[in-house]
């Protein structure tokens, strides 16, 4: 599903330049549960927006189901945010002046499917998060639990093939995030590449494999055995 | 596409006061520039009218008085036409079209105990194309060759005049006196003298055996064809006083000797100046119009700043930049149109209210017996305006929206998010 090869990124700001990722190796399977752990500015956010096609890289291979994803123009790029990838956002990023359903339903308006269709497949999705009566609230209206969910059902509608998370719990009370990660979890048994970034041990040991980062290298990764992780390292990545 | 608009509102409607008040300004611009354009064009109508209601393309010849002696002649000499000049004109004026003579005379003119007095005009069938006359269908016709021919005693008369001596009587087929001789009525004249006055009139050959047994007579008006460039009129007027000059044996530089008026100079000098009026209010509309759009343009570039996050978003769930481009550039269309639509609306109902009013002015003027002589008439825009100002908008539109949309299309998803 997921293959980068010596994937390396730096920031440029003025006179200064930042390398944030620094050789990353990593193959993930279709339908693996993957966290991302670290401190904080070890790159983890950086990653997943490469993952996501939100941000580009310097050198390396990134690629996404077999093809190579690089040098994308405006257009590709959208299209595969569209069709393969759907992501979750630590603050949310609903678009204020819609109501949920409206908020649900935009991923499909870029796939040309009808208003009428687009809300009838939004509302089922609402229904499944248990916000159906939610469905006509703006999102200023909404609990930050209710808002994560609204914008999981978003993340979902086109029926991507991965999801990636930012931090989707790193605005919520412990109680709303077990609520969230419940979600996150189900997703993932339908099929769907899940991978969250997160800062909360809770949350990753939700998942079935912790990549930890650190300084913009791949530290060590830990596999979940017999529902507990930590069960062995495996290899440290060198560049 | 309906679902394309209802996106768009759905982002007009969010900055509501925003959008309107710089839609108003577009409104505005087009307001004044239609009033302007519909002065203009009630300016050129007003000045129109007052020639069309004679042929255009209309000389009119007056001998004088020579004031340069010219082969032995002294200067002072009074001038007039004989017949000799009009064959003269007729024949070697290749230009020339319509002629007649015209020699006037103010006469009494009687029926039963009823009477005025009347300028009478001895003048040659052409006259009433050349002056353009309104004879009615009932109302008789106008002097003919055949009159000519037989020096008939027959009259046109004004409606004026007919109102005055027949008061509601039937006319037609009527004597009526002039001076001591009886003329027929033959035709009713129902077009107004601009200045105001009434008029008879009699076949030429009549007027000359009665009032001008010498056969002199001053004026001469015909019509031309082709002259299309002033420097042509002026070449024409300058052939026509040589060639008159030698018929009259006067010297051609002598202004005095020979007035000409030619309208189709005046007509081709007016509508020059109207050239240059519309001109300028054309460019007062372009600079109108770019105001507009760089109004719009600001604005966009605002709301495309303020709505960064949101475009964020959108590009993050897989908005394609085509996308995005097409909506800031439809927003902008869209303000641009619908504003300029109330501008365009507002301006064509000022401009057809003042026209409502000035045609019931002219209504209740039409009786008195004023000056008939109208500087402002008709000042509407036509609807292939309305169709050329909404092509013109979308294109406004367009351009006003370009900038802010590739602005827009920029946007990278990550910054706009972190933006707060
Ligand atoms: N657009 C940018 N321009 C310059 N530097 C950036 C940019 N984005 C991130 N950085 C820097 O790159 C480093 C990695 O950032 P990144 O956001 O990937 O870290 P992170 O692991 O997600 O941290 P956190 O846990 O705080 O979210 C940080 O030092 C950050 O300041
Ligand atoms: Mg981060």
């Amino acid at each position: 599903m997921i293959d980068l090869k010596q994937l390396h990124k730096s920031y440029y700001t003025e006179a200064i330049s930042l390398h944030v990722l620094k050789g990353i190796n990593l193959h993930i399977d279709a339908g693996e549960y993957v966290s991302v752990m670290g401190a904080s500015g070890s790159g983890k956010s950086t990653l997943l927006n490469i993952l996501g096609i939100l941000d580009t890289y310097d050198s390396g291979e990134y690629y996404l189901d077999g093809t190579l994803m690089k040098n994308l123009s405006e257009k590709q790029a959208a299209h595969y945010r569209n069709e393969m990838i759907g992501f979750v956002f630590q603050s949310f990023n609903l678009i204020g002046f819609k109501n949920a359903l409206e908020n649900v339903a935009l991923p499909l308006y870029y796939k040309n499917v009808s208003r009428k269709k687009r809300n009838i497949i939004a509302m089922e999705l609402l229904e499944k998060m248990g916000l159906k009566d939610w469905a006509y609230h703006m999102p200023s209206e909404l609990s930050g639990g209710q808002k994560q969910r609204v914008a999981i059902a978003r993340a979902m509608i086109s029926n991507p093939r991965i999801i990636l998370a930012d931090e989707p719990t790193g605005a919520l009370d412990s109680q709303t995030t077990v609520e969230v990660m419940d979600v996150l979890t189900n997703l993932n048994k339908q099929g769907i590449t899940t991978i969250i970034v997160t800062h909360e041990k809770a949350v990753a040991d939700a998942t079935n494999r912790i990549i930890h980062l650190k300084d913009g290298m791949i530290e060590y990764e830990t596999r979940k055995e017999n529902g507990v992780h930590n069960a062995y390292i495996h290899a440290v990545q060198n560049i | 596409m309906n679902d394309h608009l209802q996106e768009i509102f759905s982002t007009l409607k969010k900055n509501k006061l925003r959008t309107t008040l710089t839609g108003l300004s577009v409104s505005w611009g087009i307001f004044i520039l239609i009033v302007l354009l519909g002065a203009g064009n009630g300016l050129k109508n007003g000045v129109m009218s007052n020639f069309s209601s004679r042929a255009v393309n209309r000389i009119s010849l007056w001998s004088g008085t020579t004031s340069i002696p010219y082969n032995g002649l002294k200067s002072g000499r009074n001038l007039h036409f004989m017949e000799k000049e009009i064959s003269t004109i007729h024949h070697e004026v290749t230009q020339s079209d319509l002629i007649t003579a015209r020699s006037d005379k103010s006469q009494t003119i009687s029926y039963g105990s009823e009477y005025g007095t009347y300028q009478v005009r001895g003048v040659m069938p052409a006259y009433s194309e050349i002056e353009k006359l309104v004879i009615q269908q009932g109302d008789g016709r106008f002097i003919n060759q055949l009159d000519i021919n037989q020096t008939n005693k027959v009259i046109v008369l004004d409606r004026k005049i007919v109102e005055v001596l027949f008061k509601g009587k039937p006319a037609l087929g009527q004597y009526v006196k002039v001076g001591q001789l009886m003329f027929k009525v033959i035709g009713i004249n129902s077009k107004k003298e601009q200045w105001g006055g009434s008029n008879a009139y009699i076949p030429f050959s009549t007027s000359q055996v009665i009032f001008n047994p010498d056969k002199k007579f001053n004026q001469i008006m015909f019509t031309v064809n082709g002259l299309e460039t002033k420097a042509a009129n002026e070449r024409f007027d300058e052939a026509l006083r040589n060639l008159m000059g030698r018929s009259l044996s006067f010297d051609p530089q002598d202004k005095q000797a020979l007035w000409v008026n030619n309208t189709q100079a005046e007509y081709i000098e007016t509508m020059k100046i109207f050239g240059g009026i519309t001109i300028f209010v054309s460019i007062i509309g372009i600079f109108t119009l770019i105001a507009g759009i760089v109004g719009v343009s600001n604005i966009m570039l605002v709301t495309v700043k303020e709505r960064t996050r949101e475009i964020g978003i959108r590009k993050a769930i897989g908005a394609p930049p085509s996308s995005i481009l097409k909506s800031i550039i439809l927003e902008s269309i869209i303000i641009t149109a619908i504003f300029g639509y109330v501008g365009l609306m507002l301006g064509i109902g000022v401009t057809e209210l003042v026209n409502f009013l000035m045609e019931q002015a002219a209504a209740a003027n039409a009786s008195s017996d004023s000056m008939q002589m109208s500087v402002f008439k008709n000042p509407t825009v036509d609807i292939g305006y309305a169709v050329f100002a909404t092509v013109v908008l979308i294109i406004a539109g367009v351009l006003a929206g370009y900038l802010p949309a590739r602005k827009a299309v920029k946007v990278h998803p990550i910054e706009a998010m972190r933006e707060e």
